[in-house]
């Protein structure tokens, strides 16, 4: 019988944070550890999701966790799981949640390493695109247009002149045993992947597109929405490396429009149509490039 | 094993090896390298079972040891110069989350410019971390801090990181004949390694939290306390040493012919063994002169250099350090030592062997020979030329 809302595991491990109304990040590390269980090590690097959950004296997890340094997520991971293992103990979970900045900026020298040593973790990037708990600056996976408060967008740059960064396909390129992609607008198809990866030995990664309301500018009873309409518009996809094969898990029959997601966003709101149609290209570019590379299922 | 021909770095590898570290995390970086190889050929011979794990830098090297000593394993690590400069985010995370792994550092001068050799800026620049510090003089002393430290740090009262510093090159890569325990007395002196400050699937913890204002000068209070509690700890553990192995050691510091010296150098690390030379013949020639080797600079031995110095006329301190724009960084913790038991003396400083420049037994004999004119003074050694620059002001 496969995962889904019915039969998740009831306890709550991620409990009683202080997390925005609406955080999709919280969303994503909540239902992760339902699926793991408590024989989990959480290790959360700086970022959103342990300024949240560990202020002393109120700690939030109920299973063990820790925060390691900003750049140390998956090498703290390499230690938990190295030094339970040693000490002889097994079935256990050593899991690592960093948002964006964490994982493809600052953290992604740690996490090359682990994946190069297979490393017998499972790594889950929470990707709000911006370094939010910090006030929302760019990283390397905000997206192209975003007005961040480090990319403003004024008459001479209209916010974010660059692309996201393929985290995603820049992982599998290791050679990964497990890596997927993911959106907390399709929790049934997060909570499969999270268990799939649970079974894998050696080094997972999955990828998890988590909106920001406080970033986005977006209403708070809309981040599972606008989860969802960034796979239907195309702008993001669900998908699975492994065996050294990418496949597509989810084709959306025919592609919503663009420009209204984006307008939806006061992140986006300064874009031209201009802009708007140089994103519709280059998402048009990308979906060539899974149809060239990726199974269809 | 008895008696073997090893250097420092080896020496230090089997001291550690008999500590039976369970999980090892290295980067390699000169001259740090032999330390880390001979461990891993020791896990390969079967004669350690311990993870070694082969990071990508050395941040993550203590990143993982840190995530392995939380959850309760005996960790190992080294490193050096830039290495410790660049892992350095992960040194006060260790001190501050309690966990007691122990570094070796291997002394190395930092860039710019650009050299390998040995000078202590590395270490001395760390001071502040939280670790406790101690330098090794000869190979065997680093085969028995190996073993020591685990017992320091990890003991209850203290739990604290330990970094174990050897001098670059002159130590860790000097052969010396040392004299290597066998397992079973190694045992007897050391007990596994057990902490309630771990995660753990039968009392999960939440660890490495954040605390703000309200809550964290306690923490920060409790960490000072505990590097405090290592120098009884410290004499414990030697103590117990000194039973089993029949070594002895001295604590913090280690005094030769101060009894009655009118005049004392202190330094710390391999200089030692030249100056103790020199100290036997100045005083063949009926010189009051001694020395003082800091064995531990953190805890520092506040009460320890006081009872030792109370009746010298005048001291210098000797180091392999620069604080630019002050003094010597070891100068500056002696003259605070001095001052707090309101010993009021001429105490001189001289910066020497930066970046492996030799300090040869001239430079020590003049040392001596300007401290009996008892004055306060800052000087470089070995200046190479640059004399021609003039110092700016009187001190």
């Amino acid at each position: 019988m496969g995962l889904s809302a019915r039969t998740l595991n009831e306890e709550e491990f991620f409990y009683g944070h202080k997390a925005c109304a609406g955080c999709g990040g919280s969303l994503a590390v909540r239902i992760a550890l339902k699926v793991l269980g408590e024989r989990s090590v959480a290790v959360l690097p700086a970022g959103c999701m342990s300024a949240v959950g560990f202020n002393f004296p109120q700690l939030c997890f109920g299973n063990n966790a820790i925060i390691s340094t900003f750049a140390g997520t998956a090498s703290m991971l390499t230690g938990v799981e190295a030094g339970l293992r040693a000490q002889g103990i097994d079935n256990f979970h050593a899991v690592g949640f960093a948002g964006d900045g964490g994982t493809a900026d600052i953290g992604i020298q740690a996490l090359s390493g682990a994946i190069d040593r297979n490393d017998d973790i499972i790594y889950i990037c929470y990707d709000n695109e911006a370094y939010m708990n910090t006030g929302i600056q760019k990283s390397s996976l905000t997206p192209f247009g975003a007005k961040t408060t480090t990319t403003p967008a004024g008459s001479n740059i209209r916010g974010n002149l660059r692309p996201k960064k393929n985290m995603f396909e820049i992982v599998a390129a290791h050679g990964i045993p497990y890596a997927a992609t993911a959106s907390i607008g399709y929790l049934n198809d997060f909570m499969r992947k999270v268990e799939k990866a649970s079974k894998i030995k050696g080094t997972k990664y999955i990828h998890i597109l988590a909106p920001c309301p406080t970033g986005w500018g977006t209403a708070t009873d809309e981040t599972v929405e606008i989860a969802k309409e960034v796979v239907e518009c195309g702008l993001w996809y669900l998908a699975e490396y492994e065996n050294g094969g990418f496949t597509l898990n989810y084709r959306p029959k025919e592609f919503t429009d663009v420009a209204a997601y984006l307008k939806k966003q006061s992140r986006f709101k300064h874009l031209t149509e201009e802009d708007i149609q140089t994103v519709r290209y280059s998402r048009d570019a990308k979906w060539e490039a899974i149809y060239r590379n990726f199974k269809i299922i | 094993m008895g008696k073997c021909f090893l250097s420092g770095n080896e020496a230090f590898a089997y001291g550690i090896c008999l500590a039976r570290p369970q999980v090892i995390s290295a980067y390699p970086i000169t001259p740090q390298t032999i330390v880390v190889e001979k461990l891993s050929e020791l896990v390969e011979d079967g004669s350690l079972k311990a993870e070694f794990i082969h990071v990508e830098s050395e941040h993550s090297a203590l990143s993982c040891a840190i995530g392995a000593s939380a959850v309760g394993a005996r960790t190992f690590t080294a490193t050096s110069s830039q290495g410790l400069l660049y892992m350095a985010e992960c040194l006060t995370y260790a001190s501050g989350g309690r966990f007691p792994i122990v570094m070796m550092n291997a002394n190395r001068s930092t860039a710019l410019p650009w050299n390998i050799y040995g000078d202590q800026r590395d270490s001395l620049s760390q001071l502040d971390c939280g670790w406790i510090q101690a330098y090794a003089e000869n190979a065997q002393e680093s085969l028995d801090l190996a073993l020591m430290s685990y017992y320091v740090a990890e003991h209850r009262e203290v739990s604290a990181p330990f970094m174990a510093n050897l001098d670059g090159f002159v130590l860790t890569h000097t052969y010396e004949v040392v004299e290597v325990p066998a397992k079973e007395q190694a045992d007897s002196f050391l007990p596994p390694f057990v902490t309630e400050n771990k995660m753990d699937f039968g009392h999960p913890r939440n660890l490495a939290f954040s605390a703000g204002p309200e809550h964290n000068t306690a923490f920060k209070y409790k960490e000072h306390i505990g590097l405090l509690n290592a120098k009884k700890v410290i004499a414990e553990a030697e103590e117990k040493f000194a039973r089993i192995f029949g070594r002895q050691y001295t604590g913090l510091i280690e005094s030769y012919r101060t009894e009655d010296a009118d005049y004392i150098l202190i330094t710390l690390g391999s200089i030692a063994g030249l100056v103790k030379e020199k100290v036997d013949k100045l005083r063949a020639e009926g010189k009051r002169v001694g020395l003082i080797r800091l064995r531990y600079i953190r805890p520092f031995p506040n009460e320890e250099l006081a009872g030792a110095l109370k009746n010298a006329k005048a001291i210098a301190v000797l180091e392999k350090d620069v604080s630019f724009g002050n003094e010597g960084t070891v100068f500056t913790n002696v003259n605070s030592a001095l001052h707090k038991a309101g010993i009021s003396i001429a105490s001189s400083n001289y910066i020497g062997g930066l970046g492996g420049k030799n300090i040869s037994e001239a430079d020590i004999e003049k040392i001596f020979e300007e401290l009996k004119e008892e004055k306060t003074t800052i000087q470089f050694l070995g200046l190479g030329g640059a004399e021609k620059w003039v110092y700016p002001q009187g001190l």
